[in-house]
């Protein structure tokens, strides 16, 4: 079957001017700040390969930052987000970068508070509106943000698969997809859930309680 | 089930039905939706599609740069007062194609046709034909849903994404798109429709994306315009009986492999091409020297 859906080709509705620029850089910001899920004074914006030479006049700072701020694509306010974003105290910063062999239109996105690190996240726009979110707090994964995922780092024992994949049976949400990579043997691991429906807030506490897991995000589906 | 244009086109005979029944229940299949909601979803989008086809033409549109604009009314008033060169039918489409680009360029609202880039063709090649015969509102959705259909199959084979394929991947399979859709609304056979997506790709093979500035501006608006007038040249073609030489598939493949070689610099970086002419690097100084966005 062909798994692409007609309207990854038809639409996003959105402001222009560029789809990849624009409403895939809405996107990324927007799960970044949907993964932190609380307030941040600043935001840094570290932009590679076409979004670092061209993010200017694509719009690509202004869709980044309304996304931050949880603007939808289609939000005409969207071409006011930086006066936004100062009127909310939330400082924004975007630095040229070379993040590597990745895709050309990849930006790592830095939240903090008061000082204080407090998520980053690494995704490309790859066409037509759509990402790819590659990296969240240094762990590698690979998720499209079309569904909720949970992403849960812990120490690389016996049983944290099952004890974590237990928390999610018992709110009744059925697992789409799981990954779980670690860097060595006996270290951390990193274990990525695509559920098919929201997770509760709640579930992060839960997954938390689970001894040996270091840390959890939730991010749910962004449209 | 289809991952293939052969197979699009075995699935229509063997049910007999169009590119748009495949697409349609295809999609109804992968979303769990009903085939009703999702026409839904395409009167949204078309809605979306007609408003910026038509503003540009009613309102003089600025782009946010100041660079572009004006030219969808320049076009619809020539139409109207003077002898064209093409015709009335291939002027409306370009004023259509122009004021949706138009729109983007000044932060307006737009539906991405395969992108905000391309957004102007098949919008401007769809509204066009129905206006032409006379078709109505369903049978622009299921020109939509065919010219969709299409892009699934350049996005899964090849790349619709500038940066990844140059421009030919953005106005080239736009205009692929926007043939298909042609046809299929004109009565032809989805063969007809996929020679015509074929021959369009094949017309624009190679073209690099080197937008000035950055700017989804120059040439972009121009390349949307240029972009219908193929498709509907190709329609033609393909409706007249013409056929295309190499297979859809093939040419989609040879355009991934082209994208693939493009050297970074004409692949929507704006380091080569009509971005680094002297005029682009000029009006690049122009706009990085002031911070304020309006300088034309
Ligand atoms: S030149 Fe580049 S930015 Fe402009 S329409 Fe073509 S692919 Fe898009």
């Amino acid at each position: 079957m062909s798994n692409i859906s007609v309207f990854e080709i038809m639409g996003p509705i959105m402001i222009g001017p560029s789809s990849s620029h624009t409403a895939g850089a809405e996107k990324l910001g927007k799960a970044a700040s949907s993964i932190w899920g609380r307030s941040f004074d600043a935001v840094e914006f570290y932009l590679h390969g076409s979004f670092a030479k061209t993010y200017k006049g694509h719009g690509t700072d202004k869709a980044l930052v309304a996304g931050i701020l949880g603007m939808s694509a289609d939000d005409e306010r969207l071409r006011d987000s930086m006066n936004i974003a100062e009127s909310r105290g939330i400082k924004t910063d975007f630095i040229e970068v070379d993040l590597g062999d990745v895709h050309p239109n990849t930006v790592k996105i830095v939240i903090k508070d008061k000082d204080q690190l407090m998520l980053t996240l690494v995704g490309s726009s790859i066409g037509g509106g759509n990402i790819i979110i590659t990296e969240v707090d240094g762990s590698e994964l690979e998720i499209s943000g079309q569904y909720p995922v949970i992403i849960a780092t812990h120490k690389d024992t016996r049983g944290m698969v099952s004890k974590i994949t237990g928390v999610i049976a018992e709110h009744q949400l059925n697992i789409a997809t799981l990954e779980v990579s670690r860097e060595s043997r006996g270290e951390t691991a990193t274990t990525v859930i695509e559920i098919d429906s929201a997770a509760p807030d709640s579930i992060i506490n839960e997954i938390l309680q689970i001894e040996n897991v270091i840390s959890v995000r939730v991010l749910n589906a962004i449209e | 089930m289809y991952h293939k244009a052969h197979e699009v086109i075995k699935e229509t005979k063997e049910k007999n039905c169009r590119i748009s029944d495949v697409v349609l229940q295809n999609e109804s299949k992968l979303t769990e939706r009903s085939a009703e909601e999702i026409r839904e979803k395409v009167r949204e989008v078309l809605r979306v599609m007609q408003d910026a086809a038509q503003s540009g033409i009613d309102k003089e549109t600025k782009s946010v740069s100041g660079l572009i604009g004006g030219n969808a009314v320049k076009t619809d008033q020539f139409r109207k007062t003077k002898q064209t060169v093409c015709g009335d039918v291939v002027n409306r489409a370009i004023a259509r194609a122009l004021s949706s680009s138009e729109v983007n360029a000044s932060m307006g609202r737009i539906a991405a046709m395969p992108t905000a880039g391309a957004a102007g063709i098949v919008p401007a090649a769809v509204i066009t034909a129905a206006e032409t015969i006379n078709a109505d509102e369903n049978a622009m959705i299921d020109a939509l849903l065919t010219a969709s259909g299409v892009g699934q199959l350049i996005k899964k084979n090849a790349t619709i994404s500038g940066a990844e394929g140059g421009c030919q991947a953005e106005c080239g399979a736009g205009a692929a798109m926007a043939a298909a859709a042609i046809v299929e609304l004109y009565g032809g056979t989805p063969e007809m429709a996929f020679d015509a997506a074929a021959i369009a790709i094949k017309s624009i093979l190679g073209l690099v994306c080197d937008p000035v500035a950055g700017l989804v501006e120059v040439p972009c608006s121009k390349r949307n315009a240029t972009g219908v007038v193929n498709a509907m040249a190709c329609a033609d073609m393909a409706l007249a009986g013409i056929t295309s030489v190499i297979p859809f598939d093939e040419v989609v493949d040879a355009m991934y492999k082209i994208g693939k070689s493009l050297p970074a610099a004409l692949r929507e970086t704006s380091l080569g091409g009509l971005a680094t002419t002297p005029t682009g690097e000029t009006i690049r100084c122009r706009l990085m020297k002031g911070d304020k966005d309006t300088l034309f």
